[in-house]
C-alpha cells in the first residue's frame, strides 16, 4: 500500500534535502523550527491489464455518451487527435499510453469498417513533433500504416486553408479549430492527464484551435484570474475553455473523450535514479552512495553530456486509470483520479516557498530549458499547484534552484531568444509585455514560417510562458534563483544568490528574520491542498 | 633696427605650408609690419594657390595670437594687403612660374628659401630635385632674369655629416672631411636610379611577387581588387626601394641620410650656380616646438622627435639608440625665424656666408637629461589606455644602435611569423581578432625600427656645431630687436622647456588619451551599428557562410548525400569527406568560384523531389541549428527599420528557398535540371567575388537603389568586391586578414555566434532520415519531408 504525501517539519535531527537543480541536483539543509517539506505521495497501484481496462473503458462510456462502438459506422470521416510531446514527463517507457489507446480505437474502426481516418496531434501553437516523436508516441505500426499517406498530420494553426471558424461564446470569444476535426463525424480526443490542468475541453479547444482562438485564454487577465489554473473550478483558463467547448458542442462537433491519468513513478524503484523518489533520512547506504556517485559524475561532466543523459531518460509511470465519453463527465472523474496521486494536505502559508527545479518542462522536450522556461517551470507549474490557496502567502518570497543556463535551442524556441533579447531587456511587466510587444511576435512572418516549416514554437509561445508566471509574479514580494548564471536571472527580473544561505538572507530583507519556510518536494509532481 | 631695414621691402619666401615657414611668415606678419610677402605655393590637385594660402596656411593656430589682435577683418585685410600667393614649384625649373609670376620674382628683394623635403626617409630622387636642385633653380632663375636679390637659403646644420668634433660655419667643401662629389653627378644617378627601380618593378618576377602579395593580403578577392592592389604594392616598393637608394647613397658618403645629403649637396650647387646673387645660408640643428613666438609650444605637424616620445609614452618604444653623454641638439622654431630674419635684415656679405642656428655648442642639452625629463613628465602626466588604465613608461636602456636594431628586428621577424600561420589557419571571430593584434603588435615593432633607422644617427650624432656667426650677429642687434626677435639659443632653461612647453605642446598634438576613466557615451560599435540600421539605408545584403549560418556547402551536401546512404556508406562517406578537407580548402581559397563548379557537379544525378524533400529536414537540421540568431536578428531588423534585404550566396537555390520569408530576395546559384534530375551544372556564373558585386549592383539597379546607401555583411576576402560596393560594410566574424581589413578600415565588425546550448556536429553527415519519412510541410508541395 503506496504511502500518502505527507508535510514534514524540520527539526535539528532532518538530513539535508534534496533540491533538484537542472541537471543536478543540491542537498540543502533547512532552518530548524521553521520549515516544512512537502512530500508527495508514492506511486499509486497501476492498472494491472491497461489494453483490457481501455477497451472496456471505450464500451462503458461515462456521462451522455454512447459507447465507442456504437459511433462508429461505415463511411463516416473519424479524426483521432491525441496529446503532444509535452506529456507525459519525462516521456514514459514503450508502449506510450497514446499508442495504446489510438490502437484499441483503430481495431474498433476497422471493425466498424470506418476507412476515413485522420490522426492529428493537437500541438496548438507547440512545435510540429518529428518523426521518432510521434512514432514513440503512436508507435510504429500505427505510424508507418498512417504517416506515408498523409493520414498523420502535426496540427497547424497557422494554416489558414485547415482551420474553421465555429463560432463564438457568450463573451466573445472566438472558437477556431482544425477543419478536418471539425468536419469529422467524430472525434476521438486522446489524452494523458499528467497534471490536473490537462484534459476536458482544454484538449479540442486549445489543443486544436488557432492562435486567433488561443489568445481569448492565453492572457495575463486570464492567468490573473486562474487560481490556481491546476484548480479547474478556480482557473478562469478552464471556464474559458468549458465555454468554447459548449460552442463546438452547439455547431455539432462531437468528440468522444478517452481521458487517462499516471501514477508518479518517474524514476521507477531500482537503479540510480530511485533516490531521487525516497524521502532523505530513509535513504539506505546504497542510496547515499548513488546518490553521492551520481552528484559527482554530473559535476564532472560537460554540460551537453549531462542535457543528454537526463533527456533520454523515459520514465516507468504507469496507467491509473481511463475513463471515455462525455468531455466533462470524463474529465471530472479523471481529475479526481490524478488528486489521489497528487494532493497532500497542507495547514496555512508560509512566508517563504523553496523549490528545486528538475531539467524538464513541457516545452523542453529533447530540447533545452532556457531561462524563459525555467522561471515558467518554476513561476508558472510549479507555483500552480495548488489549490486553495499558494502554500507561500501574499509578498513572500520564492527561491527557486536552477542553473539557469543563458542558453537557447535554436530551433525549437527562435522567438524566445529574440523574447529574452528584446524584450525581457526592455521590461519584465506582463502587462506591458501583453500590450507593447505580443502582436509583434504573434503575427511575424518568419516566426509562424518557423512554426509551420520547421520545428519551432510558435512566436508567440514565449508571451504565454512568461503570462504563465504573472499570477505567481502578482501574489509573491520576491523571486530568487539559487545557482543560477547571474545575468540570464538578472534578466528575468530574480535576484539570483549563490547559495540556499545566501537566499534565505536576502529573503530576510522582505519577510523579516524568522520567516517559515515550505519546501516542495517537487519532482515527482505534487498538489499542496493548502487550508 | 631689424623692422626698419626690412621696412619697404618685398620678400619672396618658398616653404609656407610648412613648420618652419609657417612660422617665419607669422613673424614676418606680426613683427615687421612695412614689408610685402610673395609666397611661393604649389597649387594643389584640386586647389588653386588662394585655397591653399587660405586653408593650409592662414588658418594655422600660429596666426591665432595676430587674429585676436587685429581682429578676424584686420586681419583678412592685412593678409591680402601685404600677402600675395603665386603657383609655382621649386622642383621644377624656372620655379614653374607663369609671367606673372616671374615679374613678380624679378621684383623681390630678399628672397627666403625655406622648402625643403624635411622627411629624412624621403626617396633619394624627390629629395634630390627639391633639397639639391631647389636653391639652384631659384638663382638661375634670377640670372636669366638678371635680378640679384639676397637669397636666404635654409640648410641644415646635419650638411657637416656624420662625425665628431665641432663643426665651425664654413661652407661644405671646406671641410676636411667633405668628400667632393660632383653634384651633377649624383642628380643623374638619383634620376636615374628612378628609372631602374622602375624597370625592375615591372619585371615578370617582381609582378608575381605582388601579386602573391596582394593575394596573400586580400584573399580570393576577384581579378579587379586584386589588380588594384598589385599595382600599389609595386609603387610602394618602387618609392621603398628609393628610400632604401637614398639612404645608402647618403651613407656611402658620410650622411645620416638623404636629407643631410641632398642638403649639403644643395648647398655646393648654390654656390656653384650663384652667378651674382649674394647668399646667405642659415643652417639650423633639430627644430621643435616654439619657446614663446607666437605662443610657447606652438608647433605644426608631427616631426621627428614626437612620434618617438608619444611612442615611447604610450610604452610602444621600450629603447632608443643613443649616447647618454651625447648631446641632443634642438633649436625651438621660433629662434631660427629670428635668426632668418636678422639675416635677411642685416643683408648680404661680400662672398656667401653661413650662420648656424644651433644650441650643443653654447647651452648644451644631453640625451640622459632629456631623457630623464621626459619619463619624469610622463610619470606624473601618464597617458591612458583604451580601459583608461594610466600606461606606465618603460625604463630607457641607452643600447647601440645595432643591439636594439637587432631585437626590434628578430621581433618583427617571430611577429610576422606567427602571422603568417595565423593567416594560414581557417581562424574566424575572435580568434581571428588576435592575429589581428599580431599584426598591430608587428607594424608597432617596424615602426619602431623605422625610427631607429632614421633618427638613430642622429641620437648618435656628436657633432657640435659652431655658432661663432649667430653669437656675432646676435651682439650686433640692438637692445629692442633682442627684445622682439631673440635668437640666442643661450636663453632656453632645458628643463622648463622640455617639461612646460615642449611634452604638453607634443601630447595636445598627438590627440592621446590623457585622462583616466573608461568611456561613456556611446561606443564606436554602437555609433556604426546605429548608422547601419538608419532609415536613411536603402537596403542590406547578407552573406549566407559564416554570416548567417555557421556552415558550408560542404557540409550542406554532405547532409544532403548521407540521408538516405545506409550506415556502413555513411561512416565511409564522411571519412572520405574529411580526408577531402585540406585539398577542398585550398582550393576554395584560391578560387571560389571554381571551388563551386568543381564541388557542384558532386550533385549530378540527384533527384529535385528527393532533394526539395531533404532540404526541407535540412532547414531545421543544419541551417536553423547552425544559424547565428543575432544575424537573424539584424536581417529582422532591416526589414523593421524599411530597407530591402537580400542574400547573395553561392550557395545552391533549394539549400537556401526555405529562407525565403527572411529576405525580400535571394540570389543563389541555380542548378540545371534534366529529367527531373540536377545535372551538376550551374545556369549561370555564382554569384561570388567579384560577380558578386556585379550581382549587387545589377540588383540595386534593378529596384532603383543606391549602392552608397546599401550596407553589406560578410565574413571572408571574397566577398570584399560586394563589401566596397557598398557604402557601409560589416565584417561578421571575420577571418584574419579580413579582420585586419576591417579595422584598418574602420568598418563595423559584428561577433554572431551560435545560440548558445545549439546542437554541435562534428562529423559532415546529416541524420538518417526516418524509415519512412512523411511528415507533411508547407516547404514541400505534394511531398513529405
Amino acid at each position: 500500500m503506496p504511502r500518502p504525501g505527507f508535510v514534514l517539519d524540520v527539526d535539528r535531527s532532518t538530513p539535508p534535502i534534496l533540491f533538484h537543480h537542472g541537471e543536478g541536483f543540491r542537498l540543502e539543509r533547512l532552518p530548524a523550527g521553521r520549515s516544512r517539506v512537502i512530500y508527495p505521495a508514492e506511486p499509486i497501484e497501476p492498472l494491472k491489464n491497461p489494453d483490457a481496462a481501455i477497451r472496456h473503458a471505450l464500451v462503458n462510456p461515462i456521462g451522455d455518451s454512447e459507447p465507442l462502438t456504437a459511433l462508429l459506422k461505415p463511411g463516416m470521416k473519424l479524426t483521432i487527435a491525441f496529446d503532444d510531446i509535452s506529456l507525459p514527463l519525462p516521456p514514459m517507457k514503450r508502449p506510450d499510453i497514446r499508442q495504446r489507446v489510438i490502437e484499441a480505437v483503430l481495431e474498433l474502426a476497422a471493425a466498424a469498417g470506418v476507412d476515413d481516418v485522420m490522426l492529428i496531434a493537437a500541438l496548438a501553437l507547440h512545435r510540429r513533433m518529428t518523426e521518432a516523436e510521434l512514432r514513440h508516441a503512436v508507435g510504429d505500426r500505427v505510424y508507418d500504416s498512417f504517416a506515408p499517406h498523409g493520414l498523420l498530420l502535426n496540427h497547424d494553426a497557422e494554416d489558414p486553408d485547415n482551420l474553421l471558424f465555429i463560432g463564438t461564446t457568450e463573451k466573445g470569444e472566438e472558437v477556431e479549430i482544425n477543419k478536418r476535426a471539425a468536419e469529422s463525424d467524430l472525434i476521438v480526443y486522446v489524452n494523458i492527464n499528467l497534471v490536473s490542468m490537462d484534459g476536458g475541453w482544454k484538449s479540442t479547444a486549445t489543443g486544436l484551435a488557432s492562435y486567433r482562438s488561443l489568445r481569448h485564454h492565453h492572457n495575463v487577465r486570464t492567468m490573473r484570474h486562474s487560481k490556481s489554473f491546476m484548480d479547474r473550478h478556480a482557473s478562469e483558463l478552464h471556464s474559458a475553455n468549458w465555454r468554447m467547448g459548449e460552442v463546438l458542442k452547439n455547431a455539432g462537433v462531437k468528440v468522444f473523450q478517452i481521458e487517462t491519468t499516471m501514477n508518479n513513478n518517474v524514476f521507477g524503484t531500482e537503479g540510480p535514479m530511485s533516490v531521487l523518489q525516497k524521502r532523505e533520512w530513509e535513504w539506505s547506504l546504497t542510496d547515499r552512495i548513488s546518490m553521492a556517485g551520481m552528484k559527482t559524475a554530473l559535476d564532472l561532466m560537460p554540460q551537453r553530456t549531462r542535457r543528454q543523459i537526463f533527456q533520454n531518460w523515459q520514465a516507468p509511470h504507469a496507467m491509473t486509470s481511463v475513463q471515455a465519453g462525455e468531455v466533462e463527465a470524463v474529465h471530472e472523474l479523471t481529475t479526481a483520479n490524478v488528486y489521489k496521486q497528487h494532493l497532500v494536505d497542507v495547514e496555512g502559508q508560509t512566508d517563504i516557498m523553496t523549490m528545486g527545479l528538475p531539467y524538464i518542462s513541457p516545452y523542453n522536450v529533447n530540447s533545452i530549458l532556457n531561462p524563459i522556461l525555467v522561471a515558467c517551470l518554476g513561476l508558472g507549474y510549479f507555483f500552480n499547484l495548488y489549490r486553495g490557496k499558494p502554500p507561500v502567502r501574499e509578498g513572500g518570497v520564492l527561491i527557486m534552484s536552477h542553473p539557469t543556463p543563458w542558453e537557447f535551442h535554436p530551433v525549437h524556441h527562435p522567438s524566445y531568444i529574440d523574447f529574452f533579447e528584446q524584450v525581457l531587456s526592455q521590461t519584465t511587466d506582463p502587462i506591458r509585455i501583453e500590450a507593447e510587444f505580443e502582436k509583434s511576435f504573434a503575427e511575424d512572418e518568419w516566426y509562424r514560417h518557423l512554426y509551420r516549416t520547421s520545428h519551432a514554437y510558435h512566436g508567440v509561445h514565449p508571451f504565454y510562458m512568461w503570462y504563465w508566471c504573472s499570477h505567481a509574479l502578482q501574489h509573491l514580494g520576491q523571486v530568487i534563483i539559487v545557482g543560477g548564471d547571474v545575468r540570464a536571472v538578472r534578466r528575468l527580473g530574480f535576484k539570483p544568490a549563490s547559495t540556499l544561505q545566501d537566499a534565505l538572507e536576502m529573503a530576510s530583507d522582505v519577510v523579516g528574520r524568522d520567516a517559515t519556510i515550505t519546501h516542495i518536494h517537487n519532482p515527482p509532481i505534487l498538489m499542496a491542498d493548502v487550508h | 633696427m631689424i623692422a626698419d631695414s626690412l621696412a619697404g621691402r618685398r620678400l619672396f619666401i618658398t616653404g609656407t605650408t610648412g613648420f618652419l615657414g609657417t612660422n617665419l611668415l607669422e613673424r614676418l606678419l606680426r613683427s615687421v609690419p612695412d614689408c610685402e610677402l610673395v609666397l611661393l605655393v604649389r597649387a594643389g590637385r584640386r586647389s588653386t594657390v588662394e585655397q591653399r594660402l587660405a586653408r593650409e596656411i592662414l588658418k594655422n593656430d600660429a596666426f591665432d595670437r595676430l587674429r585676436a589682435e587685429l581682429g578676424k577683418e584686420g586681419f583678412a585685410e592685412m593678409a591680402a594687403r601685404r600677402i600675395t600667393a603665386v603657383a609655382g614649384d621649386v622642383g621644377r625649373d624656372g620655379l614653374g612660374l607663369d609671367a606673372a609670376g616671374r615679374e613678380l620674382f624679378a621684383s623681390c628683394d630678399t628672397i627666403i628659401h625655406s622648402a625643403a623635403t624635411v622627411s629624412f626617409d624621403s626617396p633619394l630622387d624627390s629629395a634630390v630635385e627639391v633639397n639639391l636642385m631647389g636653391p639652384t633653380r631659384i638663382a638661375q632663375l634670377c640670372t636669366e632674369l638678371r635680378v640679384t636679390p639676397h637669397l636666404v637659403a635654409v640648410s641644415t646644420c646635419y650638411v657637416a655629416g656624420n662625425r665628431r668634433g665641432t663643426a665651425p660655419e664654413i661652407m661644405v667643401d671646406e671641410s676636411p672631411f667633405f668628400v667632393d662629389v660632383d653634384w651633377r653627378g649624383e642628380v643623374e644617378g638619383a634620376r636615374r636610379a628612378r628609372r631602374d627601380a622602375d624597370a625592375e618593378s615591372r619585371t615578370p618576377e617582381k609582378l608575381e611577387a605582388f601579386r602573391d602579395d596582394a593575394r596573400r593580403e586580400l584573399g580570393a578577392a576577384g581579378t579587379p581588387l586584386l589588380a588594384e592592389k598589385t599595382e600599389s604594392l609595386r609603387i610602394k616598393w618602387v618609392s621603398d626601394r628609393m628610400v632604401e637608394t637614398g639612404r645608402a647613397r647618403a651613407a656611402s658618403l658620410g650622411w645620416p641620410d638623404a636629407y643631410a645629403y641632398s642638403k649639403a649637396l644643395g648647398e655646393r650647387a648654390l654656390l656653384e650656380n650663384r652667378g651674382d646673387v649674394p647668399v646667405s645660408i642659415v643652417r639650423p640643428s633639430i627644430i621643435e616646438s616654439a619657446l614663446a613666438e607666437p605662443v610657447p609650444g606652438w608647433i605644426r605637424g608631427f616631426r621627428m622627435a614626437e612620434p618617438i616620445i608619444i611612442s615611447y609614452a604610450r610604452g610602444l618604444l621600450k629603447q632608443f639608440p643613443g649616447v647618454p653623454e651625447g648631446i641632443v641638439d634642438v633649436i625651438p622654431v621660433d629662434l631660427v625665424s629670428a635668426a632668418i630674419i636678422a639675416v635677411a635684415a642685416k643683408g648680404p656679405e661680400p662672398e656667401p656666408e653661413v650662420v648656424q642656428v644651433a644650441s650643443g655648442s653654447r647651452n648644451p642639452l644631453h640625451y640622459r637629461r632629456l631623457v630623464d625629463l621626459v619619463s619624469d613628465w610622463f610619470g606624473e602626466h601618464p597617458l591612458y589606455d583604451t580601459k583608461g588604465q594610466p600606461i606606465m613608461v618603460p625604463k630607457w636602456s641607452f643600447g647601440g644602435r645595432g643591439d636594439v636594431k637587432d631585437q626590434l628586428r628578430r621581433a618583427t621577424k617571430s611577429l610576422s611569423r606567427a602571422e603568417s600561420v595565423l593567416g594560414a589557419l581557417p581562424l574566424r571571430g575572435r580568434q581571428a581578432e588576435f592575429g589581428t593584434s599580431l599584426e598591430e603588435k608587428r607594424e608597432e615593432a617596424e615602426r619602431a625600427l623605422g625610427y631607429v633607422e632614421i633618427y638613430g644617427a642622429y641620437a648618435e650624432c656628436e657633432a657640435i656645431y659652431g655658432l661663432d656667426r649667430l653669437i656675432a650677429l646676435w651682439e650686433a642687434q640692438t637692445p629692442d630687436d633682442q627684445r622682439d626677435f631673440c635668437f640666442d639659443p643661450r636663453v632656453i632653461e632645458w628643463d622648463s622647456f622640455v617639461r612646460e612647453i615642449h611634452l604638453p605642446s607634443v601630447v595636445k598634438q598627438a590627440r592621446v588619451r590623457t585622462t583616466p576613466g573608461g568611456k561613456v557615451g556611446p561606443t564606436r560599435e554602437q555609433r556604426l551599428r546605429t548608422q547601419v540600421l538608419a532609415p536613411e539605408r536603402q537596403f542590406a545584403a547578407f552573406d549566407l557562410e559564416n554570416t548567417l549560418i555557421a556552415s558550408n556547402v560542404v557540409t550542406s551536401y554532405a547532409f544532403l548525400a548521407t540521408r538516405r546512404l545506409p550506415r556502413a556508406d555513411r561512416i565511409r562517406f564522411a571519412t572520405s569527406l574529411i580526408a577531402e578537407g585540406p585539398s577542398l580548402l585550398s582550393l576554395d581559397r584560391r578560387d571560389r568560384s571554381d571551388f563551386l563548379r568543381m564541388f557542384y557537379r558532386r550533385y549530378d544525378g540527384a533527384p529535385v523531389q528527393q532533394i526539395d524533400e531533404d532540404a526541407a529536414e535540412m532547414f531545421s537540421r543544419l541551417i536553423i541549428a547552425k544559424s547565428f540568431p543575432a544575424a537573424i536578428r539584424r536581417v529582422r531588423a532591416h526589414r523593421a527599420a524599411g530597407h530591402r534585404t537580400v542574400l547573395i550566396t553561392g550557395a545552391l537555390s533549394f539549400v537556401v528557398k526555405p529562407l525565403e520569408p527572411l529576405f525580400d530576395d535571394i540570389i543563389a546559384a541555380e542548378m540545371a535540371v534534366e529529367r527531373g534530375v540536377y545535372n551538376g551544372e550551374l545556369r549561370s556564373v555564382p554569384p561570388t567575388g567579384e560577380s558578386r558585386a556585379q550581382a549587387l549592383f545589377d540588383y540595386a539597379d534593378a529596384h532603383g537603389l543606391d549602392v552608397r546607401e546599401g550596407v553589406a555583411y560578410a565574413d571572408s576576402t571574397s566577398d570584399l568586391p560586394m563589401l566596397e560596393a557598398v557604402g557601409f560594410p560589416v565584417a561578421v566574424n571575420p577571418e584574419t586578414r579580413l579582420a585586419t581589413l576591417a579595422r584598418k578600415r574602420g568598418w563595423l565588425v559584428e561577433q554572431w555566434a551560435k545560440a548558445p546550448g545549439a546542437p554541435r556536429t562534428l562529423i559532415p553527415i546529416g541524420p538518417r532520415r526516418g524509415r519512412t519519412g512523411g511528415l507533411a510541410n508547407p516547404l514541400v508541395p505534394g511531398g513529405r519531408a
